[in-house]
């Protein structure tokens, strides 16, 4: 193995020490974080719904996917009464899952590896459903990563808007290997 | 999937003579440039944030070692098998070595600019595995045979009726169809089946995190997820430049990359990989091929700061109008000009040249890296080196030996003037010269300026 | 003030008119000029084409041409940029440092130093301005369409002073026009690419005139201009403002 003479190459050609910059302090937008939220989301093509108590939650996915038969609802069933359906993980239509942090200037959603129940399941689904609390909003990156550990678990992810390509001429498609949709409650 | 030629002048000419196809290339890549412009107007202290960037690369290179061990320490707590390669040989070695211990011969893998510099996957194509590039751009040009032209739109320089034709000639998607929606759902079918199926799932990685051992990688397709979870095995390979200190660096890299790539705030999935999943195996390759000799020219080091985010190249004026393949290196553009180099010499001698030297690079990257500087820095290097032409060469040596001199500059002006004036269509039409094959020579003055000026210094005082 | 003109070789041997407009107008503002007449190139040529090392015999003629004045002007922003970044003499480097401090561009010596609000002078006609790249990013002429700072152009603020001028927006303001110096031949074909590609601009925003801080990328693209035929002018900025054009 070539460890020991990278390490070593490594260490015969770098510079001088350079001290690390300060901890960055970013400039915060001042529009509030629902509004800026909300646009971010819309804008990776995403959709956002305001709930105004968690009891709508099958209601609303019922709304936005009224033909999909295989629903899997992590949050609003919190015993493990969809473990099943993971077996067949691909032919799930519709998963409902719970976000830790929301970023309101791009739109980002976070779920440990925990909250993904399992980890394809946010990629393989052919819609996600995320229900996050409106306290869990951050202004940018810097506060989210300030906030929660994402490196705590396993596994973890930023999810921001449907999956989507614009890998032939620039234009963009929704839906490319994950979610075809993502819909977003906020409760 | 290598390239035939090794002249970015004849390439780019090529490219150049299919007007239409070149105009269309400039303008789809101008699309991207202003769209992250647009965005990056929307964060008010985008200079900052690259200041910041920049500042924590250059930290992290001058304890890259540290950063290394600490990393690879940190993932082996976590799980993670850690291997080191000294070049694209022991890397591709390393790879087949794992899939072979688990017999995988299905291997779904995401973008990764590094496999494709170490040249992965017609290495493991002839030891009999299958390798599927996830990616939708890189599908496409992995089913032409041919190398990505663009380091994060892997297909810019193609057609949708170009995908069309391939499409229906491999996936069996309708004759003439060349929407690409259509042509997008038939690729996720496609892949999909490929996912399901694969033993082994390579991707790459945009940051390795020291302080906890774990790394993360970007994708709008969520294709380098689908491979890496559903697959028994995870190999993730990465540059020795990679690494940076903490999880909260990410905060400030996130927001940098994917604005500057493609004028999103940021990629569908940023995921954060940091223990394989229970059954699972997770293995990491680190790989040195060059970087730490890039790490001892004290002036191209700082090429080690990019995060592979293409700004370089859509800004570009000359990539734009030449393509990617032009530039016959894994990484094309502005920032492959400047890597290049380091790796040979003479196969890439050609690249620093390919710059008008407008700086647009170095404005718009955003580790600030000052790429127009470096590409004048290996011009000098190259020539030095002896890899300018004798005949280029033995001109400039004439040149420099006139313009040094007052008397002889008077001299030669005054007989080029009067040369031009007499036989104006020699250097005009003549094929020998490059200039005038588009463009007029300026008109012959009388006079040169100091001609005039010893005239009229007298009255002009 | 001591002020000497640094004339730039090709200009001095195919565009007198430009030096002697820069004259004229640095003299209608009061400003006393030498023209040191043993001076001849910055290097440029050779340094950019790899050959940095046989520039040493112009550095060493540029220097002993233009030390003892307060201020060394020219009307090109590359050869300017070029003296700045690198004019070195390891038997002299004072000298050479003391020169690359005190060259100053045309329109950055009128902005900055003479600090002139207005010029009486008018010129009529729709004109686009091209603000040579090494001018524009490498002095900071002018603020670049990629970094995120408020706008400012300092050769614009003194074109909007000339009355009746009418300055045409371009949809691609700062790119780059193709010259390059030997890239111009070597990559002949990308380079006439790209110059086409601005005089599309120019043409679409229906511009009479175009004028630039730079001669060298000035010469480029009036070589297409004239060869295709086209209604475009071309003018140096110095010969705008000094009134006589």
């Amino acid at each position: 193995m070539s460890r020991q003479s990278i390490l070593e190459a490594i260490r015969k050609n770098k510079p001088e020490t350079i001290a690390a910059p300060a901890p960055y302090s970013s400039v915060k937008s001042d529009t509030d974080t629902i509004t800026a939220f909300r646009t971010s989301v819309e804008r990776a093509g995403g959709t956002v719904q305001q709930l105004s108590s968690r009891n709508e939650i099958a209601a609303a996915v019922q709304q936005h996917y009224p033909q999909a038969s295989i629903v899997a609802d992590f949050v609003h069933h919190p015993s493990n009464s969809h473990q099943n359906l993971l077996h067949d993980a691909a032919s799930i239509e519709v998963t409902v899952l719970e976000g830790q942090l929301g970023v309101a200037e791009n739109g980002a959603i976070f779920l440990h590896e925990s909250d993904c129940v399992n980890r394809a399941l946010p990629f393989i689904t052919h819609n996600l459903v995320l229900v996050l609390d409106k306290s869990k909003l951050v202004h940018d990156m810097h506060d989210a990563y300030a906030t929660i550990d994402t490196m705590k678990e396993g596994f973890g992810v930023f999810i921001a808007g449907p999956s989507k390509t614009a890998d032939i001429e620039q234009s963009l498609v929704i839906g490319a290997h994950g979610a075809k949709s993502l819909l977003v409650l906020l409760a | 999937m290598s390239f035939t030629h090794t002249s970015h002048p004849k390439a780019a000419a090529e490219f150049v003579q299919n007007t239409n196809r070149m105009n269309w290339h400039d303008e789809a890549l101008w699309f991207i440039r202003t769209k992250r412009d647009r965005i990056a107007q929307t964060v008010p202290d985008w200079e900052l944030l690259r200041q910041q960037a920049s500042e924590i690369k250059a930290h992290t290179l001058s304890k890259l070692d540290t950063y290394l061990q600490q990393f690879e320490e940190n993932a082996i707590a976590n799980g993670v098998t850690v291997h080191w390669a000294a070049d694209a040989a022991e890397h591709n070695a390393i790879v087949l070595k794992l899939l072979q211990k688990v017999g995988a011969t299905k291997i779904v893998k995401s973008k990764s600019m590094l496999t494709e510099e170490c040249h992965l996957n017609p290495f493991l194509e002839k030891q009999g595995i299958e390798v599927v590039d996830t990616d939708l751009g890189e599908r496409i040009v992995q089913l032409r045979n041919e190398p990505p032209s663009h380091i994060v739109l892997p297909a810019i320089h193609i057609k949708k009726e170009e995908v069309g034709q391939l499409f229906h000639e491999h996936l069996g998607t309708k004759k003439g169809s060349a929407d690409p929606q259509y042509l997008t759902n038939a690729a996720r079918e496609h892949l999909r089946q490929k996912f399901l199926a694969a033993d082994a799932a390579i991707t790459g990685v945009n940051f390795a995190v020291a302080e906890t051992g774990g790394f993360v990688v970007c994708t709008n397709e969520g294709n380098a997820d689908l491979g890496a979870h559903l697959a028994k095995l995870h190999i993730a390979c990465m540059g020795i430049e990679k690494v940076i200190p903490q999880t909260k660096d990410l905060g400030v890299f996130l927001r940098l990359l994917a604005r500057s790539a493609t004028g999103q705030a940021i990629t569908t999935y940023s995921s954060h990989f940091v223990k394989p999943a229970p059954g699972a195996e997770m293995h990491i390759v680190i790989v040195d091929n060059g970087r730490s000799t890039q790490l001892g020219r004290e002036d191209f080091r700082n090429s080690l700061k990019c995060i592979r985010c293409g700004a370089c190249m859509n800004t570009c004026p000359v990539y734009r109008r030449s393509g990617g393949h032009s530039y016959h290196n894994a990484v094309a553009g502005p920032i492959g000009a400047i890597l290049a180099p380091n790796i040979d010499m003479k196969e890439y001698a050609d690249l620093p040249f390919a710059s008008t030297l407008c700086g647009s690079c170095t404005d718009v990257c955003p580790v600030k890296i000052d790429i127009h500087n470096q590409l004048y820095k290996w011009r000098q290097v190259l020539t030095r080196e002896g890899h300018a032409p004798a005949a280029k060469k033995a001109g400039m040596k004439m040149m420099a030996s006139v313009l040094a001199s007052p008397k002889k500059f008077s001299f030669s002006g005054k007989m080029a003037r009067r040369m031009l004036r007499w036989f104006p269509k020699l250097a005009v039409n003549g094929t020998l010269n490059p200039w005038g094959r588009q463009r007029e020579l300026p008109k012959v003055p009388d006079q040169s300026f100091r001609e005039w000026y010893k005239q009229h210094k007298k009255e002009t005082k | 003030m001591r002020v000497a003109l640094f004339v730039p070789c090709y200009v001095d041997q195919f565009y007198p008119n430009v030096a002697i407009a820069t004259m004229q107008l640095l003299q209608n503002l009061g400003v006393d000029v030498d023209f040191p007449e043993q001076q001849t190139c910055c290097g440029q040529p050779m340094a950019n084409g790899g050959f940095e090392d046989y520039t040493a015999g112009c550095n060493k003629n540029f220097i002993r041409s233009f030390t003892g004045y307060d201020y060394v002007v020219s009307p090109s922003g590359s050869c300017v940029l070029h003296v700045k970044d690198h004019l070195h003499d390891a038997s002299n480097e004072a000298a050479a440092t003391t020169v690359r401090t005190r060259v100053y561009e045309l329109c950055e010596f009128l902005t900055d130093v003479l600090k002139v609000k207005q010029l009486d002078v008018s010129f009529r006609g729709r004109v686009a301005l091209h603000q040579g790249c090494h001018g524009q990013r490498g002095l900071q002429l002018g603020s670049s369409s990629e970094r995120m700072l408020p706008f400012f152009s300092k050769p614009m603020q003194l074109l909007q002073m000339v009355k009746d001028i009418e300055m045409v927006p371009l949809l691609r303001g700062d790119e780059c026009c193709g010259f390059g110096g030997t890239f111009c031949v070597t990559e002949e074909a990308v380079s006439a690419a790209m110059g086409n590609s601005k005089i599309s601009d120019y043409m679409q925003h229906n511009a009479q005139v175009l004028t630039g801080t730079d001669m060298s990328c000035l010469m480029h693209q009036e070589g297409l201009i004239r060869r295709q035929r086209l209604p475009i002018r071309v003018l140096h900025i110095a010969e705008i403002l000094c009134g006589n054009s």
